[in-house]
């Protein structure tokens, strides 16, 4: 068949590329050539425009055993202890199959967790939806929630924690990024370098179907009107299936047959093969006839490019093929050897005895295209809101308005369709800064939480791409833990579009200046870029996920008032900053503004002194101060305690909006009780952090003196309407 | 006192029960479905999860599977069953208990802490509660709407064979207080002889203060004892 | 006038229900090649009109009982 320019930008390559192709082949290549150059060369699988950006990122650290570049990222956390995570998209399939599009999902980062040889024991997400009011949300909402717990609940991993936004930035392309958090011992860790010649390469897991075929180069394809013709390209997800073939690999694991695994998810078979190759600088050589097929009549293209889930491609050692493939027909899964390793450093596709198609692997691995794609600096916004500008407004009735807004009402309705308890180890559930799981069988515990903000990304990248780190990191503070490593998921349009670009390469900026100064490095990660429909971009999205450790389970924190007549303490200054802020949108839709400004030095100081309060036994209880300021973080921690609270006027800022509403970074509410008082007000002091003692707890009042005095019970009444109502 | 935790392709639950189990003083042993033969068990517990992905009608295919027919037999001669939600609705399947677990009223899966009532404190496995004591237990479910004929319901009721129903905070039995639209608000039942107990509940996630509470331990040590 | 509506997954499709379902009846020795899951619904309409009644019909499957990004759908009068 006739490669003509045509077929080269269906498969989504540019005629540039289709050329480095002719002279890395020396010749034209064929059909299936051209497809697999597709699926390896398009945005998905070689990061051709973020590669040089994402470089920059620290990557290291005592604490880091694996970075990027692996399956997933690897800690170290003591006494042989690893936690292997990452974050990862599925963005345009959950757009066009919500259900499916987010099962598939979390099956997907599931698999990348567990065939490293961890075992799954948290899953986490962050899901982005156009505005309530667009016609499509609701159904997308409802099939995302759906099929995040329909498939996270069969397989039997805790779904613990999350966020859920509502902005019209979303209304044409959603975002959907799961995260998945296992735990393996340190001296049996798996990676997917393959290693040794003439080794048998193994196919494992689910039948091989026609789904999702060119999936990868839809990932990477804006959305159009004709869209909905991309139908075909969604999978479907069976976590029935993929329990068993964790089961399988877990069980398979315990012993020294494997040399190299790794799941088959963005371009299949075809991704899997190359990437395992590559990294061990070998060939590789695949009998398609020898692969288990779903349909009939399956053609190499279709078996090279197809993503049906739940598979596994494991390079095994000499001799352990007949006790592995016991393993898997135990657990009724397909187990064929499908080819060997070899010397000619090619991948190497054989069908009806004869070669169908061949290819250097390193010309679809690091002679992928790189590109330093042009970008403009986002300019400094210079303009201030006014309040005096702005009709006034009661503080009560500004409360109100953002506690009972889509973004901030309580979304127990989503975290209630999610099995939170399974695996008995969840210690502290959604709703808080942080959840917390522990290691099972020991007295030490994980935290982790998902957090980004894509106002601020998009009003000034570099602020909010330190911001999302800080933000990550204090959640992790306020529950006790220490904030060991992130992975990110990087959200943005079309990186062709130099503003894009600029967007992304400004906010990994600020995300290595925060990552660096807080010894918070990146160990994995996935971006997502083209998400955008009809040339309009989505506001800049990175995501951030963070994992902290906590070393004694009995000295966690939580940020629901524990007692009547303790003091508040406001640990932070407080300069008022409106700009971007909650306040200003949901009560005068102003989104203007720069973001506040980050003082890591501020952070880190504030940060660590609190931990060590919370490890000495100092504190009742803990909340960050974010979104909607200090007014809402107090309401948040009274609304999940019952107990109200009784604040005195700022004496040094008069204008209680700023002071309440401001978003000012680096602050954190502390409960401590009297009796700790002046011990904890001493070590404040001592370390030189800015602190207020704004009041004290008290009962069933939420009370401002002088100023607004509401039941804790309303609060909790209005927090939990709107979804009632939707 | 020996029990045996029957495994399924796709139970979930599993670790947990045995953990639960082991914490109290059970010799436990775990049984995979293909296994012909059980060992010689005080109690047999059919766990929690996704049995074959819930697919067809939950635990419908891990009712056919041939280690059913040994816990049929042992249920028989006077063995102590324990069905916990998933479990529960493979002993429906089996008709080792009557009735059926439909979808939720509301038609999504539940996840959260209830209430239930302890209707029958007469039993092997409550005698350590009292009598309408209530207990904070995790239900996390699909279809955990209990149902079934008047004429069954009026046995259950007549010979006391309802063992929790689900309450609110003051123990009032009500609408209010029932996740998932079941009958009467039935959180768990009993066979005839009192052998066999199914509960939609997971009372082994009530065992630990770290996590918890721990209102679920008088479950086991009932049996124990 | 009452109508029946098979919804089916389409052809390329993954069944992870009927793989699992074919398998349980080949254990309980059955003789069978393939299985598929679908759905049944039977759909009683207040119009005298058959041509008119059918494309009711067809409106609600598209609307609602199917997926038309990856089921299939047949109506039936009965």
């Amino acid at each position: 068949m006739k490669i003509t320019s045509q077929i080269v930008e269906k498969h989504g390559l540019t005629q540039e590329e289709f050329k480095n192709i002719k002279k890395l082949l020396k010749r034209e290549p064929n059909l299936l050539e051209l497809g697999i150059f597709s699926a390896m060369w398009n945005e998905h699988c070689s990061y051709k425009s973020s590669r040089l950006h994402l470089k920059k990122l620290p990557t290291r650290g005592k604490q880091v055993i694996q970075g990027p570049g692996e399956n997933a990222g690897v800690i170290d956390i003591g006494d042989n202890d690893a936690i292997i995570f990452k974050i990862e998209s599925h963005n345009h399939p959950s757009y066009i199959e919500p259900y499916q599009g987010a099962a598939t999902g979390v099956g997907g980062i599931l698999r990348d967790v567990f065939t490293m040889g961890a075992r799954p024991i948290a899953l986490l997400n962050s899901i982005h939806f156009g505005s309530p009011e667009h016609p499509k949300t609701k159904n997308l909402l409802n099939g995302v929630v759906s099929g995040i717990g329909g498939y996270g609940n069969c397989i039997g991993v805790p779904t613990v924690a999350g966020e859920t936004k509502f902005n019209d930035t979303y209304n044409e392309n959603i975002l959907v990024n799961a995260m998945a958090v296992g735990h393996a011992d340190k001296d049996k860790i798996f990676y997917s370098k393959a290693k040794g010649l003439n080794k048998s390469v193994v196919y494992v897991g689910s039948k091989t179907g026609r789904d999702g075929i060119h999936g990868a180069s839809m990932a990477s394809a804006e959305f159009d009107e004709n869209s909905e013709e991309k139908k075909p390209t969604v999978q479907v997800g069976d976590p029935f299936t993929e329990k068993l073939l964790m089961e399988a690999c877990l069980e398979l694991m315990k012993d020294n047959s494997i040399i190299s695994i790794q799941d088959m998810g963005a371009a299949g078979l075809t991704s899997s093969s190359v990437e395992m190759a590559s990294k061990g600088s070998l060939g590789i050589e695949l009998e398609l006839d020898k692969i288990p097929c779903r349909e009939e009549n399956m053609t190499p293209y279709e078996m090279m490019l197809s993503e049906s889930q739940e598979r596994m491609l494991i390079i095994l050692e000499d001799g352990k093929e007949e006790n592995a493939k016991k393993i898997f027909d135990k657990w009724d899964l397909d187990f064929v050897v499908i080819g060997k390793t070899t010397d000619t450093s090619c991948l190497t596709l054989k069908f009806n005895n004869k070669i169908t198609g061949e290819i250097p692997i390193e010309a679809l691995a690091s002679k992928a295209p790189i590109y330093d794609r042009k970008w403009v600096s986002k300019k400094n916004s210079k303009s201030k809101v006014d309040l005096k500008n702005l009709r006034k407004i009661k503080i009560e009735d500004a409360l109100y308005k953002i506690i009972s807004s889509p973004n901030h009402s309580n979304k127990s309705w989503i975290t209630d369709q999610y099995d939170q308890m399974v695996m008995c180890d969840t210690a502290q559930k959604s709703g808080s800064d942080a959840a917390i799981i522990r290691i099972h069988n020991k007295s030490k515990a994980i935290a982790v939480s998902v957090d980004s903000s894509s106002n601020y990304c998009k009003s000034h990248p570099l602020t909010g791409g330190k911001q999302i780190v800080c933000e990550n990191w204090r959640n992790l503070i306020s529950v006790g833990a220490k904030p060991l490593a992130i992975t990110n998921c990087l959200n943005f349009g079309n990186p062709e579009n130099e503003k894009v670009m600029g967007e992304f390469a400004e906010c990994l900026i600020g995300i290595k200046e925060a990552c660096e100064f807080l010894n918070y490095p990146v160990v994995s990660g996935n971006v997502s870029f083209y998400n955008g429909t009809n040339k309009k971009n989505i506001d800049p999205t990175p995501v951030i996920g963070g994992v902290g450790l906590i070393n004694n389970l009995s000295k966690t924190m939580g940020h629901s008032f524990k007692k009547n007549g303790s003091a508040i303490l406001l640990v932070g200054k407080t300069f008022g900053h409106l700009g971007q802020s909650c306040f200003l949108k949901e009560n005068y839709s102003i989104i203007d503004g720069m973001p506040p400004e980050i003082n890591l030095l501020n952070e880190k100081n504030n940060g660590e002194n609190i931990l060590k309060l919370i490890q000495n036994d100092l504190i009742l209880s803990t909340h960050d101060i974010s979104n909607g300021g200090l007014i809402v973080a107090l309401c948040e921690m009274a609304m999940s305690s019952n107990l109200g609270i009784k604040i005195q006027k700022p004496k040094k800022l008069s204008n209680l909006i700023e002071y309440f509403f401001g978003e000012d970074q680096g602050r954190y509410i502390l409960e401590v009780d009297v009796s700790k008082l002046s011990k904890t007000e001493k070590i404040l002091k001592h370390n030189n952090i800015y602190f207020e003692n704004i009041g004290f707890t008290q009962k069933e009042y939420f009370e401002i003196e002088n100023e607004l005095k509401i039941k804790v019970k309303e609060l909790f009444k209005i927090n939990n309407e709107w979804y009632n109502t939707y | 006192m020996k029990s045996s935790v029957i495994v399924f392709p796709g139970s979930n639950c599993d670790r947990d029960i045995a953990v639960a189990l082991t914490k109290m003083q059970f010799k436990n042993k775990m049984v995979w479905h293909k296994e012909t033969r059980l060992p010689k068990s005080d109690l047999i517990v059919v766990p929690g999860g996704f049995s074959y992905g819930d697919y067809l009608r939950s635990g419908a295919i891990a009712g056919k599977s041939l280690i059913i027919d040994e816990v049929i037999k042992a249920a028989n001669n006077g063995c102590l069953v324990l069905g916990i939600c998933n479990g529960f609705q493979i002993l429906t399947e089996t008709g080792l208990l009557k009735g059926t677990l439909l979808r939720n009223k509301n038609l999504k899966f539940i996840n959260k802490d209830v209430q239930i009532k302890v209707m029958n404190n007469d039993t092997k496995f409550t005698k350590k509660y009292k009598k309408n004591q209530f207990l904070k237990i995790n239900i996390a479910h699909n279809e955990g709407n209990f149902f079934t004929d008047p004429l069954h319901l009026e046995k259950l009721k007549k010979n006391n064979l309802i063992a929790f129903k689900y309450c609110d905070a003051k123990g009032d039995i009500n609408d209010e207080a029932n996740p998932n639209g079941s009958l009467e608000n039935i959180a768990g039942i009993f066979n005839t002889k009192k052998n066999i107990l199914g509960m939609m509940p997971h009372p082994e996630r009530m065992v630990d203060d770290l996590i918890s509470n721990t209102d679920g331990i008088n479950l086991f040590s009932s049996l124990i004892n | 006038m009452k109508f029946s509506v098979t919804v089916t997954l389409k052809k390329d499709v993954l069944d992870p229900q009927g793989k699992v379902v074919q398998n349980t009846l080949i254990n309980l020795g059955m003789n069978l090649s393939n299985i598929r899951q679908g759905k049944y619904f039977e759909i009683e309409v207040n119009e005298k009109d058959q041509t008119k009644a059918e494309k009711n019909v067809d409106e609600m499957c598209k609307k609602l009982l199917a997926n038309l990004i990856i089921e299939d759908y047949k109506v039936n009068k009965l």
